[in-house]
């Protein structure tokens, strides 16, 4: 039956390829027809781009893609989980409005939950939001807010209610980040780049109908938000490359691509460069080094068997298997990678790691792995928060104590606001 | 496949696991670990006759199933999950397997059958008291005599060598050099004396040569080749065994500290304890992988399986280690008792990570195969 299904959808879209795929269209041209056709987001519902493919069948559209190099969908960056969460969550107003300019690229997205005062307490926002006469009015800080400086929409976490505990206080809003009560400062890291911002809302105004499900459903939304979000940081591992590709189409394509990963370019140093450990270690002769060939080692054995426990977590969903707990360890594991590999790369560099920028080795990308990896352990969940998800949802030991529960949230002690 | 099992094989697993649990409880364990054999014929005859396990990897040429080292890997966890006191290890593993990759043709069909079905205990001598794992530390001597050879010298560390029926010995056959011969255990001017271990789940015993009667097994000088490809074989085997003891030490100290109430609060939610356990569970995951990623690389004749098998090995030394000293910690006190059973998976931690080589030695072997220099 799926080999029947599979052949027909096959034929299907490269017939339609083979009609429509043109490189010398513009890349918004191009992308609405693919919108338009349903088969640039083939598992999206029949009414709203889509075709209703099952899951399974979706590698088969992208093989089609991929066999005559055509471009997709946009997909990079925080537009995918505003897409995910507004087919969840959304009226048709919104899917009317943002679904098809999400597709087409025309339209940046941000996520502005993360504040100065709840980082890994996500639900213990402050940023408020009241209606006053017909519109929602906000004011607060948000932080860690990647694109925000180029973004269109935003989506809002933010307290609607200070009498109701803490997670039945918040509200989830779509907001427009062009408008005088937004300022956003970019943030600058402790490796120099600036891949985030600040964003500073002062009596910044949202429209009724950009509440996304009821007043006080925000945390069930947010949740929708992070799950896609955690879902796709695999995808956002592996870098996005452009076609070398001759044509209008492809032009434009690298275009935007060097502005979706701009934030990211720091990011393989992030995770350690495990890749560069031998010839690292065969170049500064560390490889003759018994004690250094250990580290070395025991750094390869780590990352070899991250790699084949993620191995072993697809393959079980490839097959529809449930996943063992070697599902749920990705996170935490690629902290132990980085940091392991940090300091192998230190002891490889002796003396040149005092150094950095292009007095330093391979002109400072060796520096700014040292400087990089402390983000692996923060960024998404500090591996803290990763041992508690462990224990509780795959271990099943006990909750921690909460002291925060059952009271209003204006009762709940938490930072002061600068 | 490095990556998952089937369907079968988790059918295996299941049954397995559930025989293992009726025949190898810790009182059982305790009562063989107490004996000078360390196991006992009747039980061994019965796990045979009944799963047929010594088969398992045995080609269907020679008696046994067929089955790769996947099967053999699966056998394995269960059996150190269980803690299963039998001449497994040494018969199926080592001896089998030193037949398999040195014997003649014509030997292998002599030898393996008995294996496979049981009858035959079997092990591999190769260590002396140096107890260096390379066969370049050999010092037993092999003089031609009669129409075999007659062997001198002494071997240690030999698993089950006190009990075995049939044991494979490698020695020095003069100017051919390295070679393997096969003793029978009753053998004349063969001295065996158990070796006080200091797990004693895992019986070893020194064996002494005195002019006793040998027959070659492979060609005279041939052995350093299939020793290698044993010893790997080994390595892998002995990971996945120990992926299966670190397991059930892992499940036994959550579930302790579970149920274990201090301060008015089980002490599996204290955030301490909570950290531990997901730790622990990272280490054995990472670990099984590893095991797992060896044991598909040997069926799959990978060229780096050398490399992948020292991989594992050290992996899981460090993994089993680790996870049996965190959970006599989270047991306290009691962890630290006779009574408690957590000290006999420790001990045969402790043994495992040894044996063939610890987590440095292997590491070593890991990087002259990756790491050489420019």
């Amino acid at each position: 039956m799926s080999e029947l299904s599979e052949n027909t959808i096959r034929a299907e879209v490269r017939a339609w390829l083979d009609a429509n795929w043109d490189p010398e269209l513009g890349l918004v041209e191009w992308r609405n027809k693919l919108a338009d056709s349903g088969w640039g987001v083939p598992h999206w519902p029949r009414g709203w781009y889509g075709r209703d493919l099952p899951a399974g069948l979706v590698p088969v559209v992208e093989e089609e893609f991929q066999r005559i190099g055509a471009i997709g969908t946009a997909k990079a960056g925080i537009r995918t989980l505003a897409a995910a969460t507004i087919l969840a969550h959304g009226t048709d107003l919104h899917k009317e409005k943002f679904l098809r300019r999400i597709l087409t690229g025309e339209d940046t997205w941000c996520q502005l939950f993360s504040e100065p005062g709840s980082g890994s307490d996500v639900a213990g926002a402050v940023t408020r939001a009241e209606l006053r006469g017909n519109q929602w009015v906000v004011n607060g800080q948000k932080v860690w807010t990647t694109s925000a400086h180029h973004a269109h929409w935003g989506l809002l976490l933010a307290r609607t209610d200070w009498d109701k505990t803490k997670h039945a206080g918040l509200s989830y809003f779509i907001i427009d980040m062009h408008q005088p009560g937004v300022t956003v400062q970019p943030l600058r890291q402790m490796n120099g780049h600036a891949s985030f911002n600040q964003v500073f809302l002062t009596d910044a105004a949202v429209q009724p109908e950009f509440l996304v499900a009821d007043v006080g459903d925000g945390w069930a939304v947010t949740t929708t938000t992070l799950m896609h979000e955690r879902r796709g940081a695999d995808a956002l591992r592996s870098w996005a490359m452009g076609s070398d590709g001759k044509g209008r189409a492809y032009d434009e394509e690298r275009v935007e691509i060097v502005t979706t990963m701009e934030p990211y370019k720091w990011y393989p140093q992030r995770a350690g460069r495990v890749d560069l450990i031998l010839d690292r270690a065969r170049e500064t002769g560390g490889i003759d080094d018994p004690a250094i060939r250990q580290e070395i080692a025991k750094l390869l054995i780590l990352s070899k068997s991250a790699e084949w426990t993620a191995r072993r977590a697809r393959t079980a969903e490839e097959q529809g298997r449930p996943q063992g707990p070697e599902g749920s360890l990705g996170k935490l594991v690629s902290s132990h990678v980085a940091r392991a590999a940090s300091r192998v790369h230190t002891q490889l560099s002796g003396a040149d790691a005092l150094l950095t920028g292009e007095d330093s080795p391979m002109g400072g990308v060796i520096a700014e792995i040292f400087v990089s990896v402390p983000a692996t352990s923060i960024a998404g969940g500090t591996d803290e928060i990763q041992r508690n998800i462990i224990a509780e949802r795959v271990l099943r030991m006990p909750k921690e104590h909460s002291v925060d529960t059952g009271k209003p949230f204006r009762d709940v002690p938490r930072n002061t606001v600068s | 496949m490095k990556f998952n099992f089937s369907g079968e094989q988790e059918e295996f697993r299941t049954n397995l696991r559930r025989f293992l649990a009726e025949k190898s409880p810790s009182k059982e364990v305790r009562r063989l670990m107490e004996t000078d054999a360390g196991w006992e014929r009747d039980g061994w005859r019965k796990m045979n006759q009944e799963l047929g396990l010594t088969a398992v990897c045995i080609p269907e040429a020679y008696g046994g199933h067929g089955f790769g080292f996947g099967e053999l890997g699966i056998v394995l966890e269960e059996m150190g999950r269980a803690l299963l006191c039998a001449p497994y290890f040494s018969t199926a593993v080592l001896a089998a397997g030193a037949i398999l990759n040195a014997g003649t043709e014509a030997q292998k069909q002599a030898l393996l059958p008995g294996i496979a079905s049981g009858d035959i205990i079997a092990t591999l001598a190769s260590t002396e008291d140096g107890g260096s794992w390379d066969a370049a530390a050999t010092t037993l001597v092999a003089t031609p005599s009669g129409d075999g050879y007659q062997l001198d010298g002494h071997k240690s560390f030999v698993l089950d060598g006190h009990t075995a029926d049939l044991i494979v010995v490698l020695g020095l056959a003069g100017d051919a050099g390295l070679s393997f011969f096969t003793v029978a255990g009753d053998a004349a001017g063969l001295d065996r004396r158990l070796l006080k271990t200091m797990d004693p789940t895992r019986k070893m015993a020194r064996l002494t040569f005195s002019s006793v009667q040998a027959k070659l097994l492979g060609e005279a000088g041939a052995a350093a080749a299939p020793f290698a490809k044993t010893m790997t074989e080994a390595a892998v085997c002995l990971a996945n065994e120990m992926v299966g003891g670190a397991e059930r030490l892992r499940e036994d100290a959550l579930a302790y500290a579970k149920m274990r109430m201090q301060f008015g609060r089980a002490i599996a939610s204290f955030q301490s304890m909570k950290h531990k356990s997901a730790d622990m569970l990272l280490e054995v995951e990472l670990a099984k992988s590893a095991a797992y990623y060896a044991a598909a690389a040997l069926d799959d004749g990978d060229s780096d399986v050398t490399a992948v098998a020292s991989l594992a090995k050290a992996c899981v030394s460090d993994t089993y280690m680790q996870t049996a000293i965190h959970a006599i910690q989270i047991h306290g006190g009691i962890g630290f008792t006779w009574d408690n059973d957590t000290h006999l998976w420790f001990k045969r931690a402790k043994s495992s990570e040894v044996l063939f080589g610890d987590a440095g030695y292997h590491r070593e072997q890991m990087m002259r195969h990756w790491g050489a220099a420019a």
